[in-house]
């Protein structure tokens, strides 16, 4: 259990008893049972008669199709086998049959709450391979996308969250603000949701006129929502009794578990793809990583919060520093001619042909690229036996190794505890089953 | 180039057979009985602190006389430095290596995974299931070479087995332990059970 902290509460409730145990807050005595007692005290547990409840795959709480098998003593979860695999649609046997250009697509419907960092992720993996050095206008392109990826996959998790423990009113501002960015995204991919933005070697396409200050607006007026979100539930006594001290891992556990992303640094390691392994200057952009210290439910919320306002500062100051210039590297082996020059230039005709027909060659070799998704550590492994199709095409995916923690997490919690703990793990099933 | 890689040769000896580069990533290659002893040293030494298990797959290469590799990316949180660590299994021997559950707790899901979609056996995985796929699933493992996009069995015959199948096949025998569950499912399921059915595949029709 978590030490016990100081929280300025707006309500009468610290949310944790002297045994950091959640207060269950008493009822008024006129409404109380005759007979029954204060709440503090153990009830008897009903021994040895133990129950198998079935939560999902269909089931709200459970974000997706999700499957939970638990064990009950009484209201005590004393086991969860938790079942994935309903929405395996085996894409990694799909790549190992297309172009590298042809798995872009794929990867939007992995994490499909942020398919734009997933895009970013699979051709930054893809020209490691090919040892392809993208322009700086591109970088800073595929930066906005990430870290746009990072806000809406935050705001969904934020609004869903709250709502599968109680609190309704912040998902309708934050579901408010994501459709923000999803308007942004799909001024510039055309799509909401299969936004396939990224190419090897550059971009689908440039930003549209009126997208930067579409996202400038859109920035000033972010914060004020993370503070309105913040006010409502940082110091809400049931916000602070249902999350703090529960589904608790150490720093040891977290790293033993492979967690990665909000789950790790909540746990109090400071590890951020971003800052320890730096791809598209991250470096050299001015934010701070988010640690928690208890590695509970209310850090991870936190991380998470103050990710959001980090991501805002990085938006800004990529938009200061977006230079001019191509945003596709200038290799016609790689990145198609135009259409113009395709249908009146013959080397650039037979460039065109080439890399429809026979797509772009990757020499012999192996790559793995991480990079910090919203979710953590999104990983794309490539092998290639030099020819325009991927050996083997690995996605190490955050939320299926995040999720291989929750029973660890949640023995000998509330069955509702669970509900919190399994949304704190913040799983898109399309990633975990792939 | 990783001096890691110079350390773990110099260690374990003849069991690291190859070192090489790609794309800027060290590879070192273990033989397969030194495999979870040089995780560990990678693990546990001082100087290397290889803390992270970042992930673990494996690799089959189109040319089928290249044996399967089980690939382990490691990272060392303290150092930062990450570390590719290449097992070859060779295909004419049953492939099994040893589970390295016992040092990272995170290897659970991803053997199990590595087992569902290529049939490596990790030798004492505490519950080597498959994951991704349903545990009836009988057409093998889906990312090995000879597995056909499209699966091994027709479609009419997936739909006709997926309408077959039991309603106890959803729950592990483990599950069906806890409590009295058992004792309270349909007398019809229990009979399956007690025949051992629980997990079979109905027989393919000769005519399909």
């Amino acid at each position: 259990m978590a030490e016990k902290r100081t929280i300025e509460l707006d309500l009468a409730t610290t949310g944790l008893d002297p045994q950091g145990r959640p207060v269950r807050v008493p009822l008024a005595p006129e409404f109380r049972r005759p007979g029954a007692t204060a709440v503090a005290e153990e009830e008897p547990l009903l021994g040895g008669e133990h129950m198998l409840l079935n939560l999902g795959p269909q089931h709200p709480a459970t974000h997706g199709v999700l499957r939970l098998v638990v064990e009950l003593d009484g209201e005590v979860v004393v086991r969860v086998v938790p079942h994935v695999g309903y929405l395996h649609s085996g894409f990694e046997k799909l790549g190992e049959y297309r172009q590298y250009n042809q798995i872009i697509p794929l990867t939007d419907r992995t994490d499909y709450l942020a398919p734009m960092s997933n895009n970013v992720g699979l051709t930054m993996a893809a020209e490691k391979l090919m040892g392809i050095e993208i322009t700086e206008r591109c970088k800073v392109l595929r930066l906005i996308a990430c870290e746009m990826s990072r806000i809406i996959s935050h705001l969904v998790w934020l609004g869903t969250t709250s709502i599968d423990i109680g609190a309704f009113t912040p998902f309708l501002w934050t579901f408010w603000q994501r459709e923000k960015v999803y308007n942004l995204q799909e001024m510039w991919t055309g799509a909401r949701l299969t936004t396939s933005v990224t190419r090897v070697g550059g971009l689908m396409a440039d930003i549209p006129d009126g997208f930067t200050e579409g996202l400038r607006e859109f920035c000033r007026g972010f914060p004020a929502t993370i503070d309105e979100v913040d006010r409502a539930l940082t110091r809400n006594a049931i916000w602070v009794g249902r999350t703090q001290g529960v589904g608790v891992l150490s720093a040891e556990e977290a790293i033993n578990y492979s967690l990665s992303g909000p789950m790790l640094r909540a746990s109090g390691v400071a590890y951020d793809v971003r800052k320890d392994r730096p791809y598209l200057d991250y470096e050299t952009y001015d934010f701070d990583v988010a640690v928690g210290s208890a590695g509970d439910v209310y850090d991870r919320y936190l991380v998470r919060l103050e990710e959001l306002r980090q991501s805002n500062r990085i938006l800004e100051q990529a938009l200061d520093r977006l230079p001019d210039g191509p945003i596709n590297v200038s290799d016609p082996r790689v990145i198609l001619p135009s259409k113009r020059a395709a249908m009146s230039d013959m080397e650039a005709m037979i460039f065109h042909f080439k890399q429809v027909m026979e797509g772009v060659k990757a020499p012999v070799g192996e790559a793995y690229f991480p990079i910090e998704g919203p979710k953590g550590e999104l990983g794309n492994f490539l092998v290639s036996d030099g020819s325009a199709k991927p050996v083997r095409w690995r996605i190490r995916p955050p939320a299926f190794i995040n999720l291989a923690a929750l029973s660890k997490m949640s023995e000998g919690h509330l069955l509702s505890d669970l509900i919190a703990i399994n949304a704190s793990v913040d799983i898109v099933m399309g990633e975990v089953d792939r | 180039m990783n001096p890691s890689a110079a350390a773990l040769k110099e260690r374990f000896g003849n069991a690291v057979s190859r070192i090489l580069e790609s794309c800027g990533d060290t590879i070192v290659y273990v033989a397969v009985g030194s495999a979870r002893e040089a995780l560990r040293w990678l693990k546990e030494t001082r100087e290397q602190e290889y803390d992270y298990l970042v992930d673990i797959t494996a690799i089959e290469y189109r040319d089928p006389e290249q044996p399967i590799e089980v690939v382990y990316e490691l990272f060392s949180l303290k150092r930062q430095t990450p570390l590719r660590v290449k097992v070859p299994l060779s295909k004419s021997a049953p492939l099994e290596v040893d589970s390295v559950v016992p040092l990272w707790n995170g290897a659970n899901w991803l053997e199990r995974e590595v087992f569902d979609m290529f049939g490596i056996t990790f030798r004492g995985h505490p519950d080597l299931r498959r994951i991704l796929m349903w545990e009836t699933y009988a057409e093998g493992y889906p990312l090995r070479k000879d597995f056909p996009l499209r699966g091994r069995f027709s479609r009419s015959e997936q739909l006709r087995q997926a309408l077959n199948a039991s309603p106890e096949a959803h729950y592990s025998m483990e599950e069906l332990s806890i409590a009295q569950t058992y004792h309270e499912l349909p007398i019809e399921m229990r009979e399956r059970l007690s025949r051992g059915e629980r997990g079979k595949v109905p027989e393919t029709r000769s005519d399909g």
